[in-house]
């Protein structure tokens, strides 16, 4: 097994690449595309991390201070919109783009070509949306759930730039995604079975189907808002036949798979992390893959749990009810599975390991409140609450951005061949750990007490509580600068990485030398 | 967009006043006033609990593995991967746990949603930024609307203890009745939400949704929009009193009378003119109330999403046009019609004072006649 990538190492014609910039735009590189993302995740990370800052700000203190309602909920929109599609999703199409070929023993993605464009559309659609910023009359500002006619009827020009963007990042998903299945489907190693795949091409693989079957949803939610707004329909319009509650039936149709495309891929990453760490194999293959499989079917039944105040029949909604419960019990599994793991394993504490953890007790508690939102008649209280705010964040970043992070340090000494600085790391993981809950967790009380999400101004009991947040907020946004600082270093040198980097890490990508060659496989390799 | 003036003195006063006027905040949900938000209160317990409860177990495990099963205490890990006696048991004990939760949840959920039998109905309209009230049983309907000044707002003035959670007119409800409430807008999404009743309920456009309460205690209860419903989202606040329902009539009494009187008041208006200051009071009066959101006090709008008044070719030259757009708003735009809003002597004034306000100058005065006129279609 080793001599074949050894040779694959060896044979110089394998490892060439252009220089400059060229290799950049026109690379075809399963390796380099995931540099690209993962770069681009980054940026974006700060971008929508600085307007939360900006959100944070302003609510520091009762009173307006800094901004206008008006931008503020520019801030709030845009803050979604990168964070969802400029830096979770493409950070992990990054991880997949990097680890999936490495994974099932295949040389590249399957349509290369295709690759390089559905990374390069994407700055554009970001430079559009974030370009519409500095209109007359701001960018979208009604919130990344963009619900009509406030989208439609009362929104300002930029609307239609809004409209494009989303369009773009669509077209992107849906290029990424097929090419993710149809790289699993065609280009594993021929003694790779289902069966024998790594939990990451899972979880990725079942994602990439849920993307294909929701982003067309979304461009035709955006469509019907722009032709609403400039060609005189009245899909959204009562006043023309139309209904705004339709609105968010299709954009939930697409929204909660969506929410579920932002956590699979994590699943995936902490399902290759814990047995390493825990030097056991994953406790309950087959149920893992089983969940994966349960949740995302599940994810197209509960949509309309986030219209519970739209007014549903009362059918309607214990039916949404009852299928959101029973989300809870295959994700129960994965937990209880991770657990498990762990449980008489031989542990250690990297930071892999900690984020890994980490995600473990936060995710389960933003699962939790989730459970909790899914009672309908509790919901009427906690709908469009801080209560709220804190469950997605809970999920979206303990969850999906730690997992991000772990994957990071996990993979780091694969991708560029040095070790990076544990210490630095562990510096990063704990000063992240303890603001990150400074920010989020206050808000379920602050939310239980009757904030309202997405106001710029609140009344004055909510002071105190909210001037914490914002301290938790600002820290755990100057604790992301040591994550740069650490990958930075480790991309510029350091101790050389082994092989095998982590001493129980399972699977294909292990067996190729560290940095992994240009070109990983020439010829399929054995699985065992 | 940032106000950069105000900048230089907030900042040390963020560092220090952070705290100065914080009342105390309840860390959990109300129990509400009513039978249905006390049952609500009760289910959000016990979910809590349970949650509580298999989460201690969980992160028990978990740590118990991490302080236990360490590689630094030189221990030989396990090589088992799977058991399917623990895997059934471990999917099935949820289960019968959502069960067990899911039960009391439908029977509150059936409740709430009886609108039956009320006593008395309350037409609730939403719209940017403020709510109607019309008791569709009596003669009474008023719009609902932020109290607060500005001033408070922007930190001029100190805040008061209901900052952002007052209104000029609160809804009054009599106690120990079936109040059923229809909700709508007259332009986005908006949401009712009265935490001490448990109702949150959309207002849309176009449709009507229903709910109800039954409030056992009088008292004043606070609470907000909960819809991004555009840039004042933030500022559209609840109030509901609670009356005996002994008081509750005297209340409803007094107000019949005075939409009658206010009504005579506009025939009588009709015959007369106002002069340019008393039209000029009531106009800019009017204006800060509900033109200057949109419109910005200083008339020049938000470029790109809300007009200018200021210079504006309608408001200096087409007094007609300025009217009909005041009445009946603008259709597929943010622009309100005002006819159903304000009075004719309110309306004329603002117009009368968007006409001369902020160097427009044209020196025309309207008429509480000419905007009646223009509603009986007969303006030019």
């Amino acid at each position: 097994m080793s001599v074949i990538t050894e040779s694959a190492v060896v044979d110089e014609h394998h490892d060439h690449k252009p220089k400059g910039i060229k290799r950049w735009l026109y690379t075809t590189n399963h390796k380099d595309i995931g540099s690209l993302y993962l770069i681009f995740s980054l940026i974006m990370f700060f971008i929508g991390g600085t307007m939360a800052m900006v959100i944070r700000l302003e609510l520091f203190q009762p009173g307006l201070q800094f901004v206008e309602p008006h931008f503020f909920n520019q801030m709030t929109t845009v803050h979604g919109l990168v964070m969802v599609f400029g830096a979770v999703m493409p950070a992990f199409t990054g991880l997949a783009n990097w680890m999936i070929p490495m994974m099932i023993g295949a040389p590249d993605m399957a349509l290369p070509r295709m690759n390089n464009w559905s990374f390069w559309i994407l700055p554009f659609a970001f430079l559009i949306l974030l370009s519409s910023l500095f209109m007359p009359g701001g960018g979208p500002a009604f919130g990344w759930t963009f619900y009509a006619p406030l989208s439609s009827t009362y929104s300002s020009d930029s609307t239609a730039l809004f409209v494009f963007s989303v369009h773009i990042m669509g077209i992107s998903s849906i290029m990424g995604a097929i090419n993710v299945i149809v790289t699993i489907f065609n280009m594993r190693a021929p003694t790779m079975t289902w069966m024998k795949m790594p939990m990451f091409v899972w979880t990725w693989l079942v994602t990439a189907f849920l993307l294909i079957m929701v982003m067309p949803v979304l461009a035709g939610a955006v469509t019907m808002v722009l032709t609403d707004k400039y060609f005189a329909t009245s899909f959204f319009d009562a006043a023309g036949g139309g209904d705004p509650v339709l609105f968010q039936h299709i954009f939930w149709f697409f929204g909660h798979p969506e929410v579920y495309i932002m956590i699979l891929p994590a699943f995936g990453i902490i399902s290759s992390i814990v047995p390493a760490f825990s030097r056991k194999p994953l406790f309950g293959y087959a149920s893992m893959v089983y969940a994966t499989g349960s949740i995302a079917l599940l994810s197209f039944l509960v949509w309309a749990h986030h219209m519970f105040t739209t007014g549903m029949p009362v059918f309607a909604e214990l039916f949404f009810m009852y299928c959101t419960m029973l989300i809870s019990v295959p994700t129960g599994v994965k937990v209880f599975n991770w657990v498990a793991t762990m449980w008489r394993g031989a542990m250690t504490f990297e930071a892999p390991m900690m984020f890994a953890m980490a995600f473990i007790v936060l995710f389960t508690i933003g699962g939790f409140s989730g459970l909790m939102l899914a009672i309908t008649p509790a919901d009427f209280q906690y709908h469009d609450t801080y209560f709220v705010v804190a469950h997605f964040h809970y999920v979206l970043v303990t969850g999906a951005v730690f997992s991000i992070m772990a994957g990071a340090y996990y993979w780091l000494p694969k991708w560029t061949g040095f070790m990076y600085d544990e210490k630095l790391a562990q510096w990063h993981f704990w000063c992240s750990l303890i603001s990150v809950n400074l920010l989020f967790f206050p808000m379920h009380f602050v939310g239980l007490a009757g904030m309202p999400r997405r106001i710029p101004d609140y009344a004055l009991q909510f002071a105190d509580f909210n001037a914490l947040i914002s301290v938790g907020g600002f820290l755990f946004g100057l604790s992301q600068l040591l994550f740069v600082w650490v990958v930075v270093k480790c991309a510029r040198g350091g101790e050389k990485a082994t092989a095998q980097v982590w001493e129980g890490a399972q699977g294909l990508e292990w067996e190729v030398p560290s940095p992994a060659p240009y070109h990983t496989f020439t010829t399929p390799p054995e699985v065992k | 967009m940032t106000k950069l003036s105000s900048l230089r003195w907030s900042l040390p006063a963020l560092l220090c006043t952070a705290s100065v006027n914080a009342t105390t905040m309840p860390l959990n949900m109300t129990k509400g006033v009513s039978d249905i938000s006390m049952q609500v209160y009760n289910l959000h317990m016990t979910i809590f609990w349970i949650c509580c409860a298999i989460g201690g177990v969980v992160f028990s495990l978990m740590f118990w593995s991490i302080f236990r099963h360490r590689k630094s205490r030189g221990v030989t890990p396990a090589q088992f991967h799977e058991s399917t006696k623990v895997e059934i048991i471990w999917t099935s004990i949820p289960v019968v746990i959502l069960i067990l939760m899911a039960i009391p949840a439908t029977k509150t959920l059936i409740a709430m949603e009886d609108t039956t039998e009320a006593d008395i109905t309350v037409l609730i309209t939403g719209s940017q930024w403020k709510w109607h009230y019309e008791f569709l049983d009596h003669d009474v309907a008023y719009y609902s609307l932020l109290a607060t000044p500005k001033e408070q707002i922007n930190n001029r003035f100190n805040k008061e203890e209901n900052y952002l959670l007052e209104v000029d007119r609160p809804l009054v409800i009599p106690t120990n009745k079936k109040v059923r409430f229809l909700m709508t807008s007259d332009d986005v999404i908006h949401s009712w939400w009265l935490p001490a009743f448990a109702i949150k309920k959309d207002a849309n456009p176009g449709f009507i949704n229903e709910t109800w309460t039954r409030v056992e205690e009088p008292g004043i209860y606070r609470g907000q929009c909960a819809e991004l419903c555009g840039k004042d989202h933030g500022f559209m606040p609840i109030v509901v009193i609670a009356k005996t329902p002994e008081d509750f009539a005297i209340w409803l009494a007094e107000e019949e009378k005075r939409n009658a009187e206010a009504r005579a008041e506009e025939q009588e208006l009709l015959a007369m003119n106002m002069s340019l200051e008393e039209l000029m009071t009531v106009g800019e009066r009017t204006y800060i109330g509900h033109c200057s959101a949109c419109h910005q006090a200083s008339g020049e709008g938000l470029p790109g999403i809300f007009p200018a008044l200021k210079g504006s070719k309608m408001v200096q030259q087409d007094m007609a046009g300025h009217i009909n757009m005041v009445l009946h708003g603008s259709s597929g735009t943010a622009m309100q019609a005002f006819a159903k809003q304000l009075s004719l002597k309110e309306i004329a004034a603002v117009i009368t004072y968007e006409r001369n306000a902020w160097g427009n100058n044209t020196g025309e005065l309207v008429q509480a006649a000419d905007v009646h006129a223009v509603l009986q279609g007969k303006g030019d």
